[in-house]
């Protein structure tokens, strides 16, 4: 692969929470590996490319979120791409409509289906940092993130969860984010590849075709000693 | 106003200077909050009662309206004493302290929060309210930005029946808040962060840019044609005749020439000369230490305040080109705890000078400044920063509490 294409889906809707940094952090880690990266932003009026490596989808308010679901749906580029195994990373709002369902504005919606949950609304809202531990299987370790959002979200029997929680709420307050194949959903924002730069070799990889370790390892000491301190505070907190 | 006063009002006036006096003098701070909550128990109407009689105006908006509020405060007193909450207590309890502190003002000029416009529009009857702009601020406690464009909108509607608006043609979610008022003063007051308002706030669909024109293709909503401006060439504020008003300001940027125009285009409503309240402007050298010039081992320190994106944006648009920069983080519960936001930041352009990163989230900042190549040290203080740097100029930009902590170290400068 000569050029790693990164699709940042409907940045003019869903970009909320300094979602743009997922793309730069994993730009920046590709390029320490010597991979060159064609970020390619595309907003909720254009075609979604077919040809791109892996796409990303950020958080936003329920009233974009809508707007998105739907036109994502009508595109149906995305569910080819999770079709072909290409990797996506959805966050928070992002997350909620590659379900069945989710809700906003006071209703249901039809999501993408690529992900096997449904999303509704939860008690109160979830603000905070947000802790767990990772499905073992992916190979990231702990998580760390920061997370604002009405929305439960409840898992099928198709999808595992990203983490057991240990601090915040996640899904319902035991699981946090989900998986399936390539697709990883999360409610941690923060962003979230910069806390998690595990997790962002691992979408890098899948991109590439190999496996995480396979990646020539790149200079963590910063997200390190950012982790820890999150961590930390989380157990000063306790 | 004050003689008109009922005894109750008065004694909570009283009880009002009592507590903020004390709060002073324990060095807690300056008082506007403490005598203002005093002051309102005494009497729930003291704020309207205070405001009765009065020439008010009001100024809101994410960014600028500590400064703009100085600016306009500074252009009215041309022709009157104005009572203002200078010190940036910007809530009912410190518009209640202003008040009192200022009896015999027959003007007032108070900066108010976002969230309490409402209020005051019912509680002060503004004759003006200026609006700068919106954009996304303390993501984790404060409302989103479009829904708070649509409370502003219900809330002038509802409220603002007998104030003139002063509002920025350039962002689009002020015009349409503002467009629901009969009488609008329009400002070009530019627009340093666009990626709020991509959607039209009004029907959903994509605004189209030209320049600084921009238009709904669904709904029409587009940029009203302004009647005050930044001239392009020179530092000047051109206003609704076209004639041009020099500036010298000490305040650096466009955004604070942004500013006096707007305060320019609130002092001519109240019957001040813009010929005679610009020059005005140009005795502000800082405010509430924003801006302000310190010196410590031969280290000349300008202080910038910047609270969210659009604030780091507009203090990298204002640094000189190459001193020293010092980025101060934190994530206190006025901050706002969650630091995301550091990523709608760009930081490319401090790429190739000295940057010293603290404050308690420096190791946040470290990581999105590698992210973003930019070469950085990291230290524990701003003693440390300044150690860390040669003598001569140094930039420091800093969030909300990272700035009172680097205030303190300096006396509270003001």
């Amino acid at each position: 692969m000569s050029t790693l294409r990164i699709v940042w889906l409907y940045p003019d809707l869903l970009s909320t929470y300094g979602d743009r940094g997922n793309l730069l952090v994993l730009a920046h880690r590709a390029r320490a590996r010597g991979i060159d990266v064609e970020p390619m932003q595309v907003r909720s009026d254009q075609r979604v490319p077919h040809t791109a490596d892996m796409y990303l989808i950020g958080g936003g308010e329920d009233g974009p979120q809508a707007v998105a679901a739907d036109r994502l749906l009508q595109d149906g580029a995305l569910n080819r791409a999770a079709e072909a195994g290409k990797p996506i990373l959805a966050i928070c709002a992002g997350y909620q409509l590659l379900g069945a369902s989710f809700y906003a504005n006071g209703r249901a919606y039809e999501g993408l289906n690529i992900l096997d949950l449904r999303s509704d609304r939860g008690p109160s809202r979830a603000v905070g940092e947000i802790a767990g531990e990772a499905a073992p299987q992916l190979g990231i370790g702990p998580i760390t993130g920061f997370e604002n959002h009405g929305g439960r979200t409840h898992l099928g029997e198709a999808v595992q969860p990203l983490a057991r929680v240990t601090a915040g709420i996640g899904n319902d307050g035991a699981t946090e984010g989900a998986w399936a194949g390539h697709v990883i959903g999360t409610y941690m924002h923060g962003p979230g590849l910069a806390r998690n730069p595990k997790l962002a070799d691992l979408l890098l990889a899948w991109a590439i075709g190999v496996d995480p370790s396979q990646l020539p390892p790149v200079d963590d000491t910063w997200p390190e000693r950012l982790r820890a301190e999150r961590f930390q505070a989380l157990s000063a907190a306790q | 106003m004050s003689a008109n006063l009922t005894p109750r009002a008065k004694f909570a006036t009283t009880l009002l200077r009592t507590a903020a006096a004390l709060s002073r003098a324990t060095g807690r701070g300056d008082g506007s909050v403490i005598g203002g909550r005093v002051g309102l128990i005494v009497e729930p109407r003291l704020l309207e009662l205070l405001a009765e009689g009065r020439h008010v105006v009001l100024i809101s908006g994410t960014n600028g309206k500590t400064t703009t509020t100085r600016f306009t405060t500074a252009a009215i007193e041309a022709i009157g004493k104005v009572a203002t909450n200078s010190f940036g207590a910007n809530m009912p309890t410190g518009h209640t302290t202003a008040l009192a502190k200022a009896p015999k003002a027959e003007y007032a000029a108070l900066e108010c929060d976002e969230h309490y416009l409402g209020q005051l529009l019912d509680a002060a009857s503004p004759k003006v309210v200026a609006l700068l702009n919106l954009s996304r601020d303390q993501l984790d406690r404060a409302m989103e930005v479009t829904a708070l464009a649509a409370k502003w909108r219900q809330t002038l509607q509802t409220s603002a029946g007998q104030s003139t608006i002063v509002a920025n043609a350039d962002d689009p979610l002020i015009v349409w808040a503002a467009s629901v008022c009969q009488r609008v003063v329009w400002v070009a007051a530019g627009q340093s962060w666009t990626a709020d308002s991509a959607i039209c706030p009004n029907c959903g669909s994509h605004l189209d840019r030209f320049g600084e024109f921009w238009r709904c293709t669904n709904c029409g909503l587009n940029r009203p044609s302004p009647q005050w401006s930044v001239a392009q060439e020179g530092e000047a504020v051109v206003g609704p005749d076209g004639r041009r008003y020099e500036l010298n300001l000490q305040l650096p940027g466009r955004v604070n020439r942004a500013n006096a125009a707007t305060a320019l285009a609130v002092a001519s409503l109240f019957g001040v000369d813009p010929a005679q309240a610009a020059p005005r402007l140009s005795e502000v050298a800082s405010v509430a230490g924003r801006y302000a010039k310190v010196e410590r081992e031969g280290r000349q320190l300008r202080l910038l305040l910047a609270k969210n994106p659009a604030g780091w944006l507009e203090s990298f648009d204002m640094i000189e080109p190459n001193p020293p920069v010092v980025l101060s983080l934190n994530a206190r519960e006025v901050d706002g705890f969650d630091t995301s936001w550091i990523y709608d930041v760009d930081f490319t352009s401090l790429a190739g000078r000295k940057v010293v990163v603290t404050g308690d989230r420096r190791t946040d900042l470290a990581v999105r400044l590698e992210v973003d190549g930019v070469d950085f040290i990291v230290v524990d203080d701003i003693r440390a920063a300044i150690a860390a740097v040669p003598p001569g100029q140094v930039e420091v930009v800093a969030n909300y509490t990272a700035f009172q902590d680097i205030r303190a170290e300096f006396n509270r400068v003001n």
